[in-house]
C-alpha cells in the first residue's frame, strides 16, 4: 500500500510561501504587464507586441532555481516572466516596448522581447530562431572549462526544435556534459503552424538520443516545471550535465500583434486552454493551500497595477535616443 | 627572427596568445590532435590540452555559435572554420550573431572571437575547396573582415584578431600558406586591423590587390619595370572590412590609375566597392578608368587543371591588365 503524502505539494518541494507568493506575483507581474502592452499597440503607442501569456507557469517554474548574474541565461523573445523573475522590470519592458533610449534591452534597437542586460547574465536575444541554442552550449563550456559551477538556461518554442542549431548543440551539450537545461516551451502553435506539423516524435525523449535525459512536464504546472527544473539545475550545477525539458503549454495569444489567429485556430480551442491557464490553476492550489485568499489577492491585483500604471507613465514620458545615435556602437573599442 | 611561412607564422602567433592569455582557445574540425588540415594548429593540443585545442563536431554553426557563447563568458575563442566553402551553415552566426551582439545590445554584449577560414583557388580543390567568400562578409557592419598575405602581417594580424574586442574573420589564401617565406620576428607584435601596405612604391599606375593576385601582382611589377620601365605601385589592403579608405586613396590619387584585383567572383566583389571607392573620391585625380579584375562569373574554380588555372587570373592576365592601364 502507498503511503499517502500528507505534506501539501509545495512543503515537499521545500518551497515556503514567501517562494509561492513570489512565484505567484511574478506570474502575473508579466500577464498584466504583457495585457497592458497590447493596449498600448490598440492604441497605436507601441509599433510591436510580442507575448508570453500563458506560459508563465513554465517560465517562473523553469528559471526559478537560477542564481541572476552568476548563471547565464539565453532566452527567447517570450520569457518576459523569466527576465522579470531575474530582475527585469515592468519600467523595463515598457521602456523597451516603447523604444526608448532607456530601453536596458538595447536602447530602442531591437523589438520588444529581445531581451539584454550583463548584469543579470541575459544574453542579448535575437529574432532568428534557436541561434541562442549553440551560444548557450558555449557558454556553459566556459564555466565547465574553469571548473565553476554556473549554469545556462537557454529557452525556446517546439518549433525551434526543428532548426539544426538546436540540434547541433544538443550533441554538443551531450558530448561534453556541459552544464546547461534546455527549456523547450511547447506552445503548440509556431505562428499558424500546429504542433503536428512541426513536430515528429517527441521532443523530450529526443534527449536520450543525444545521451542525456529528457523529461515532458505540464508547462502549465508551475510547481511541476518548478520540480524538474530544480533537479536540472543542481544536476548540472553538480557537473552531470545537460537536461532537456518539454514543458506543455499553450499561447493564448495571436503570435504578435501583427498576427490574426483566427485564420488557423478555432476560439473553442483557446477558451478550452484558457481553463488551464497557468495563473488560474496557481492561485486555485495557492486558496487551497490557505496562501492566498480573496483579500490578498486583491492586494497583489492593486499592487501590480499600481507598478504598472507607473511604468507606463515613466516610459512615455522617457525620451528617444537622437537619430544619430543609430551610427554609434558598432564597434566595441579596445 | 627566422625564415618562416604563413602557415608557421599563423601557428606562431596563436601559441603566443595561448601563452600570454589563459583564455585563448582554439577550436574546430581537425584541429587538435591532427593540428588541422593544413597544420597551422599543429602541437596546439599536445602543449594546451585538450580543451583549449579542441576537436569539435563537424558542424560549422555550432562552432562559431558556441564560439560566441564561449566569448562572452570570458574566453577568446580562435574557430577553425576548415575551408571557406564551408563557412555557409555558419553564416546566421556570424553575420545575424557575432557581428550584431554589440549594436543591437546598445553596447552591452561584446564578442571577442576570431573566425581564421582557409580560402582561395588551389589545386586539385574544385568547386568546393576553393572559393573566395569573403565578399559576403564585407557587406556586414559590426564584423571586420582581414586577409593578410604575408607571414609577418599574419602573425602580427593574427594577434590584433585574437585581442580585438569584435568579431574578426580572418582569411587566409591556401596558395600563400608555403609559397612565401620571410623574416618574421620572433617577439610579441601586433599589425593593426584597418591599416592597409603599400608593398611598392611607383608613380605610374596602383595595383590594389590580396591573397595570391598579390603576390603575383608584385613579381609582374618587378617584370614590367625592367621590361617597360612602368612603375606600378603596389598597395594591400590586408583588412577588406572596414577598408583603409585613406591609404588606398592617397596612392590612387599619386599615380592616378587604379587596377583592383583578386580572384573572387567579379561582380558584387570587393574590388567592386575599392573601385567604387576610389572612383567617387579620388575622380579629379584619375588618368584612366578605374579597373578591375576577378574571376569570371561563374561558381568557382574547377577541377580539371586548365579550366583552374583560367579561372583565377594569373601573372599573364595580371600583366596585360597592368600594361592596359599604364598606357592609357
Amino acid at each position: 500500500m502507498a503511503v499517502e503524502e500528507t505534506r501539501a505539494r509545495h512543503e515537499a518541494l521545500g518551497l515556503d510561501e514567501d517562494d509561492l507568493l513570489r512565484m505567484y506575483r511574478t506570474m502575473l507581474l508579466a500577464r498584466r504587464t504583457d495585457e497592458r502592452m497590447w493596449i498600448l499597440n490598440r492604441q497605436g503607442k507601441a509599433a510591436f507586441v510580442i507575448s508570453c501569456q500563458g506560459q508563465e507557469g513554465c517560465q517562473v517554474g523553469g528559471a526559478y532555481n537560477l542564481r541572476p548574474g552568476y548563471d547565464y541565461v539565453y532566452p527567447y523573445y517570450r520569457d518576459f516572466a523569466i527576465t522579470t523573475l531575474l530582475g527585469q522590470t515592468p519600467r523595463d519592458h515598457f521602456l523597451s516596448l516603447l523604444g526608448r533610449r532607456e530601453d536596458p534591452n538595447s536602447g530602442g534597437r531591437q523589438m520588444p522581447g529581445h531581451f539584454s542586460s550583463r548584469d543579470l547574465n541575459i544574453v542579448t536575444a535575437s529574432a532568428p530562431i534557436a541561434v541562442q541554442y549553440p551560444q548557450a552550449v558555449g557558454s556553459a563550456l566556459a564555466f565547465k572549462m574553469r571548473g565553476e559551477d554556473g549554469v545556462v538556461l537557454t529557452s525556446g518554442g517546439e518549433a525551434s526544435t526543428s532548426e539544426g542549431d538546436w540540434h547541433e548543440a544538443m550533441n554538443f551539450a551531450g558530448i561534453h556534459d556541459l552544464p546547461v537545461v534546455f527549456l523547450i516551451e511547447n506552445n503548440a502553435y509556431a505562428i499558424s503552424c500546429p504542433e503536428p506539423l512541426q513536430v515528429a516524435g517527441s521532443i523530450a525523449r529526443r534527449a536520450e538520443g543525444y545521451g542525456f535525459p529528457g523529461y515532458p512536464v505540464d508547462g502549465n504546472d508551475v510547481l511541476a516545471v518548478y520540480e524538474v527544473a530544480r533537479e536540472a539545475v543542481e544536476r548540472a550545477r553538480r557537473g552531470e550535465g545537460p537536461t532537456l525539458i518539454e514543458a506543455r503549454t499553450y499561447r493564448i495569444t495571436a503570435h504578435s500583434s501583427d498576427d490574426d489567429d483566427r485564420r488557423y485556430r478555432e476560439r473553442e480551442e483557446i477558451e478550452e486552454w484558457r481553463l488551464k491557464d497557468p495563473i488560474v490553476r496557481f492561485e486555485k492550489y495557492l486558496m487551497e493551500n490557505g496562501v492566498l485568499d480573496e483579500e490578498k489577492k486583491e492586494e497583489t491585483e492593486a499592487g501590480i497595477k499600481a507598478e504598472v500604471d507607473e511604468a507606463v507613465e515613466y516610459a512615455e514620458a522617457a525620451p528617444y535616443a537622437d537619430p544619430e545615435e543609430a551610427l554609434e556602437r558598432v564597434y566595441a573599442e579596445r | 627572427m627566422a625564415d618562416k611561412n604563413l602557415l608557421q607564422a599563423i601557428h606562431d602567433g596563436l601559441a603566443e596568445e595561448m601563452r600570454s592569455d589563459e583564455t585563448v582557445m582554439v577550436m574546430g574540425e581537425d584541429v587538435g590532435r591532427a593540428g588541422g588540415v593544413f597544420r597551422v594548429t599543429q602541437g596546439l593540443q599536445e602543449e594546451f590540452g585538450p580543451a583549449r585545442v579542441m576537436d569539435t563536431p563537424l558542424a560549422e554553426s555550432l562552432i562559431v555559435g558556441s564560439a560566441i557563447g564561449l566569448s562572452v563568458n570570458g574566453m577568446r575563442p580562435v574557430a577553425e572554420i576548415q575551408f571557406a566553402d564551408f563557412i555557409p551553415p555558419a553564416f546566421d552566426q556570424i553575420v545575424s550573431e557575432a557581428a550584431r551582439f554589440y549594436y543591437r545590445s546598445n553596447g552591452v554584449w561584446n564578442v571577442p572571437i576570431t573566425i581564421r577560414a582557409p580560402y582561395g583557388v588551389v589545386p586539385g580543390g574544385a568547386l568546393y575547396h576553393s572559393q573566395s567568400v569573403e565578399a559576403y562578409f564585407c557587406n556586414t557592419p559590426g564584423l571586420k573582415v582581414v586577409a593578410p598575405t604575408f607571414p609577418a602581417d599574419a602573425k602580427g594580424m593574427i594577434k590584433s584578431a585574437i585581442r580585438d574586442p569584435n568579431p574578426v574573420l580572418f582569411f587566409e589564401h591556401k596558395r600563400t600558406y608555403r609559397l612565401i617565406k620571410e623574416d618574421v620576428p620572433d617577439d610579441d607584435y601586433e599589425v593593426p586591423i584597418g591599416e592597409a601596405r603599400v608593398h611598392r612604391e611607383g608613380t605610374d599606375l596602383t595595383v590594389v590587390a590580396y591573397g595570391l593576385v598579390l603576390y603575383t601582382a608584385l613579381q609582374v611589377a618587378q617584370k614590367i619595370s625592367g621590361e617597360h620601365g612602368i612603375e606600378a605601385e603596389v598597395v594591400e589592403p590586408r583588412t577588406l572590412y572596414p577598408l583603409d579608405r585613406e591609404k588606398i586613396l592617397a596612392s590612387a590619387k599619386k599615380t592616378g590609375k587604379v587596377l583592383v584585383a583578386s580572384e573572387a567572383n567579379l561582380t558584387g566583389s570587393v574590388s567592386g566597392e575599392i573601385a567604387a571607392l576610389v572612383a567617387q573620391e579620388a575622380f579629379e585625380w584619375l588618368d584612366g578608368p578605374v579597373m578591375r579584375l576577378g574571376a569570371p562569373d561563374v561558381p568557382a574554380a574547377a577541377f580539371a587543371k586548365p579550366m583552374m588555372d583560367f579561372f583565377a587570373p594569373g601573372a599573364e592576365k595580371i600583366e596585360s591588365a597592368m600594361l592596359e592601364l599604364a598606357r592609357y
